[in-house]
């Protein structure tokens, strides 16, 4: 970790490099968990992401509570729709990145009719406000609109590009020469939710991301357990763990219980990951 | 760069998780080539005439046209096979899926017209095929689960949010995420990502066709006013394509204003705001979070917050004007048309029909679409209509 790393980490997507370059210098991948804004309450929720940032998580990915989350599977849809219930805002998301922004990357993971509503500018002032990295928007796929990419990389924050196992080849070489930040590799064709098992084309797909790019890869979609995210780590440089962690919330009896539930999955997993390999030097 | 068009000025494009950008490229890609290729047509041309039952009849009502003192025309799509325009676009896309190979078709529904279609589709070329509904839906228009069944389709119940057609089409689409390989997803209206807005239009468009050739060789002239009702816009949108370069032909689109425009409504080009729903920038419901927010018609086809993109920008340009019918007045509409004209149509259709009937100054001539056939809605019509007659103290409708 050199001074010439601190300066990077000035901006967004320089922390989010940082980040990552510390996993690797510890040996194992980046674990990345996300959670779910305002689920069951803003305040469980605040409790819940100072956990994360005490147990390890190198980033987080903040969850946007929306009314038709096409990319998600029931666990994170009942979340979001609980997360709105409760009457949680847009900017109660950000009062929960601002939080722990100053000691993880986080980045909002927010679907693009919310982005739009506010206009790509000010939904990016909005995110560098918080002390966001960057943003995940998942069903913005890769060139559909630019002004969204460009709002952000003028504030420093890093779009992240997604990876499908049916994006096809050239495509795949062109988002992931192009990533900022990291690209997000979906492990699997479908929605989010745990798997039992991580799929064998994975080895794959993140090898010929990493191949094509200057960035990070970090895979995220189905993985449930310790065992899967080591698995993962082996090839990737990120694992990010979603369904598993919003349902601990959702099993939990009250507060204190979620956030126990949370902090002992992410310990556990952050020791998984660093008994296991890390993913080959480029 | 593909003909087929992707964006309308600015609406429309893909906003969906990228898994789903190869479907949506070798979709975009098979119907380039279906749609110019006389194999398709051909087959596509022989199924519309002998198994939907194609052309459909342009009917002079002169009833109704003395009530409303101008010249109306029904185009009667609630003649095809199945009842309503739905069947044009399910055994294309059926067709173009066989084409492709896909064995595996889901869809949604929501007055359940369109998953019968796809389900009857399905039986004639033999396809597996699974229909997604709401359960308020499945309540509302319960012959249509049986007929969907009875053909070998399975409905499956979406229990999610309001329970009706837009949590139907979110739930095709996580199973199109899931499935993607073997699956192609017909969907019902002109809406979605590219290339469905396009592809969907091209389907429906054979109903203005035939119009405009049937009110040409009926009236010797072109109508002064095409009307047609607005869910996802696709029996509008199909009927209005060929009279877009009509200068004269006023295009009106009747969306469902529901309790009204200021309470619970399905009118998202009158009362809405720019967005994105299932895939597509277009005019939805939203709050100002970019929310979407439940719509809600009396009429099961109506009832969405969304819209196609092409009608969004033939809004914004002027050269199609949108309106917006109560549950109410599309009820009262419903049974005028029954009496005057022994036609019983669509909760859907008979918004347009109410338009008319409410906007009936001066002379001339007007072509309406009838969509569908109102048996799937007896019971909530009768219902509904009894509602009011109970306020109002008697049973006429003016
Ligand atoms: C008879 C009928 N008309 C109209 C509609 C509305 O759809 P669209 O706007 O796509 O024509 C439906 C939808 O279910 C319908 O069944």
């Amino acid at each position: 970790m050199a001074t010439a790393k601190m300066a990077e980490a000035a901006n967004g997507i320089g922390r989010i490099a940082a980040a990552f370059d510390a996993a690797r210098d510890e040996g194992r991948a980046a674990l990345m968990p996300y959670m779910m804004g305002g689920f069951p309450d803003l305040e469980t929720s605040a409790a819940l992401i100072d956990a994360y940032a005490d147990t390890g998580a190198d980033l987080i990915e903040l969850g946007v509570p929306y009314s038709d989350p096409l990319a998600d599977g029931p666990v994170i849809h009942a979340a979001a729709t609980e997360a709105l219930a409760a009457g949680t805002r847009f900017g109660d998301v950000m009062t929960l990145c601002e939080r722990v922004s100053a000691r993880v990357p986080v980045l909002p993971m927010v679907y693009v009719n919310v982005v739009l509503t506010l206009g790509p500018d000010r939904f990016a002032a909005t995110l560098e406000r918080a002390g966001a990295a960057g943003a995940i928007i998942p069903d913005l796929p890769p060139g559909e609109d630019d002004s969204i990419a460009e709002a952000l990389i003028e504030r420093g924050l890093a779009p992240i590009g997604f990876v499908a196992p049916t994006t096809a080849p050239e495509r795949l070489r062109a988002i992931a020469a192009a990533a900022t930040g990291f690209t997000y590799v979906v492990s699997l064709t479908g929605v989010t939710g745990e798997r039992a098992e991580v799929p064998p084309e994975l080895a794959a797909l993140v090898g010929a991301v990493r191949e094509s790019s200057p960035a990070p890869a970090a895979v995220g979609f189905g993985i449930g357990t310790p065992e899967h995210a080591a698995t993962v780590g082996e090839m990737a440089d990120g694992v990010i763990i979603g369904t598993r962690l919003v349902r601990a919330v959702a099993d939990a009896g009250g507060r204190e219980e979620a956030v126990d539930a949370v902090r002992s999955f992410l310990a556990d997993t952050r020791v998984a990951l660093a008994a296991g390999v890390s993913a080959p030097e480029r | 760069m593909s003909t087929v068009e992707s964006r309308f000025g600015p609406y429309g494009g893909r906003y969906v998780p990228e898994v789903l950008i190869a479907a949506l490229d070798e979709l975009t890609a098979a119907w380039e080539e279906a749609r110019t290729d006389p194999v398709y047509r051909e087959e596509l041309g022989a199924l519309l005439r002998d198994f939907v039952g194609r052309p459909t009849p342009l009917y002079e009502a002169k009833r109704l046209s003395e009530r409303t003192g101008r010249r109306v025309f029904l185009k009667r799509e609630d003649l095809t096979h199945t009842g309503a325009h739905k069947i044009n676009n399910a055994v294309g896309q059926a067709l173009l899926a066989r084409r492709m190979g896909k064995t595996r078709i889901i869809a949604e529904t929501g007055a359940g017209q369109h998953g019968v279609a796809t389900a009857t589709a399905c039986a004639l070329f033999g396809l597996e095929c699974i229909v997604y509904m709401g359960t308020e839906d499945m309540r509302r228009q319960k012959p249509n689960v049986e007929r969907m069944e009875l053909m070998g389709a399975r409905v499956e119940p979406v229990e999610a949010g309001a329970r009706t057609l837009k949590e139907a089409v979110s739930a095709a689409i996580r199973d199109w995420v899931t499935n993607v390989g073997d699956t192609h997803y017909i969907i019902g209206s002109a809406v979605g990502p590219a290339p469905y807005p396009a592809l969907v239009r091209d389907l429906q468009r054979v109903i203005g066709e035939e119009a405009r050739e049937q009110i040409l060789a009926a009236a010797g002239r072109l109508p002064d006013r095409v009307i047609a009702c607005v869910g996802g816009g696709s029996n509008a949108i199909g009927t209005f394509a060929p009279f877009v370069d009509d200068g004269g032909v006023e295009l009106i689109g009747v969306e469902a204003a529901g309790e009204g425009l200021d309470g619970r409504h399905g009118a998202p080009l009158s009362a809405g705001r720019t967005g994105v729903l299932h895939g597509s920038l277009s005019a939805v419901i939203a709050d100002e979070e970019g929310q979407i927010l439940e719509a809600h018609s009396i009429s099961a086809g109506l009832d969405y917050p969304g819209v196609g993109p092409e009608h969004t920008m033939l809004r914004d340009s002027g050269r199609a004007r949108y309106v917006a019918i109560t549950d109410e007045e599309a009820l009262r509409a419903l049974r005028v048309l029954a009496r005057l004209e022994g036609i019983v149509p669509a909760l859907e259709s008979s918004h347009a029909i109410a338009w008319v009937l409410s906007e009936s100054a001066g002379e001339g001539i007007d072509l309406i679409t009838l969509s569908g056939r109102g048996d799937k809605d007896l019971a909530e019509a009768l219902a509904g209509l009894k509602r009011l007659d109970d306020g109002d103290g008697d049973g006429e409708d003016g």
